[in-house]
């Protein structure tokens, strides 16, 4: 059994018009099939149009989320502005790296909105911090294979907020279904300029 | 002397409250060749003097204006071996930067940084204060900056500034011809200007160095192009 699937879970996000998407499911399971929560959330804000999914070993996910923000915090006293997605991937990209030979066990997925342009942002990267930047969406975790199916088949390029919603809510949804270790309900984050959208999803809860 | 008794250890405060160590750097900045900054609305210009003390000497070998990074350059007044250290230690930093952060570094936050490289030698253990005063100029996002940093650590944000010999009357010649308006090439003649003050002989492209920043990115200019601009000098 490898480690990057002893806690289960995954994480997708998706481009639209002007618009971003970030969605995780909520289990938190033990060597694998024994689930001991169900409100475990992998997606985390680390700015007014910027999120980060840490899905992978669940301790690492923690550790990692309080290293970016104490990163992104100091970055943005010293330097007095906000942190674009672009360079919090390299900032995050950096840190994996720095733990080469003994990385924390996460796949990293940013979504987020140009502080200066709006334009949507969607990035992903291994867990030793090779990024990759595709032009639709990105995917991660255990359901990483599933939710790869299910935004092939359900993406379309420049949708609005609900449209996306939509799409990506039923990529997670199917995708945990054909996990065992993924599932347990949902949550979404729709990122728009001036407005964030949170909702929550039910799946199959078995 | 009461100061003598303060005057070695860098770290002891004189009964006065000045620590003499710095201020005698200040002092060889101010025997050191004079250094002119200038902003403008579309760039900024360094300055400086570049004499060669004998005419074996092999000219434009040695620069004094550098670049740290493509949008980023510097120039002293003071010692020339600390000075490299300097140079050596900023482009490091800026490199750095990139690496950590995938973008160019904003000059604010270079000068920051080599701010505090200058502070660490006034508190460490076996070292001397840096002699020299630095000018950094850098482009960020459209505006241009000019910072002076001294060897105490401190620096500041200039429109136009002069350093070294003669500091003192080309600071007030600039005060009396800077306009804010003015262009990048209003900004080389004013500066070259200036370093003619207090200029000892002929001025000639062979013994003075300048060097710009604008949108396109920091460039020392050639020989053949400050000529130029000498020959539009009275």
């Amino acid at each position: 059994m490898s480690i990057m699937s002893y806690n289960g879970g995954g994480v997708v996000a998706m481009k639209g018009k002007n618009c971003v998407a970030i969605a995780c499911d909520l289990r938190l399971g033990v060597s694998q099939y024994n689930t001991i929560a169900t409100d475990f959330e992998k997606v985390f804000q680390f700015g007014p149009h910027l999120f980060c999914g840490l899905p992978g070993l669940a301790t690492d996910t923690l550790t990692v989320k309080d290293k970016l923000r104490f990163r992104l915090n100091m970055y943005e006293l010293k330097e007095d502005r906000k942190m674009s997605p672009q360079v919090f991937t390299s900032m995050l990209s950096n840190l994996l790296y720095e733990r080469r030979f003994g990385p924390y066990f996460i796949e990293p997925v940013i979504a987020g909105l140009d502080p200066k342009t709006g334009e949507p942002y969607v990035a992903s990267m291994d867990l030793i911090g090779c990024p990759e930047k595709p032009e639709d969406f990105v995917v991660s975790g255990t359901c990483g294979p599933q939710l790869y199916g299910m935004c092939e088949a359900l993406y379309e390029p420049d949708q609005g907020p609900e449209d996306l919603f939509e799409t990506i809510s039923q990529a997670l949804v199917n995708a945990c279904d054909r996990d065992a270790i993924s599932g347990w309900g949902g949550v979404v984050y729709i990122i728009e300029k001036d407005k964030i959208t949170r909702k929550t999803l039910k799946t199959r809860m078995d | 002397m009461g100061s003598e008794r303060y005057s070695f250890s860098l770290t002891t405060f004189s009964p006065s409250g000045k620590l003499v160590q710095i201020e005698y750097a200040l002092a060889a900045v101010a025997a050191g060749a004079p250094s002119i900054g200038i902003k403008a609305q579309n760039g900024i210009v360094l300055a400086t003097e570049n004499k060669s003390k004998s005419i074996l000497y092999e000219e434009h070998s040695i620069r004094k204006i550098e670049m740290v990074e493509e949008h980023i350059g510097m120039v002293y007044s003071g010692m020339g071996p600390d000075y490299r250290l300097l140079v050596k230690r900023a482009r490091k930093l800026a490199q750095q930067y990139k690496l950590v952060y995938g973008e160019r570094i904003p000059t604010p936050q270079l000068v920051q940084k080599v701010a505090m490289v200058m502070q660490e030698y006034t508190q460490s253990g076996g070292v001397r204060p840096f002699g020299v005063s630095l000018l950094i100029c850098g482009w960020d996002e459209g505006k241009p900056t000019l910072f002076q940093c001294d060897p105490s650590g401190a620096y500041f944000a200039w429109k136009a500034t002069a350093m070294g010999k003669n500091y003192i009357n080309g600071k007030t010649f600039l005060e009396k011809r800077y306009i804010e308006t003015q262009d990048i090439e209003d900004a080389v003649h004013t500066a070259i200007l200036t370093l003619k003050e207090g200029f000892e002989g002929q001025m000639t492209s062979d013994n003075i160095e300048v060097g710009i920043c604008d949108e396109t990115g920091f460039r020392v200019l050639d020989p053949a192009s400050v000529k130029d601009y000498l020959a539009n000098i009275p």
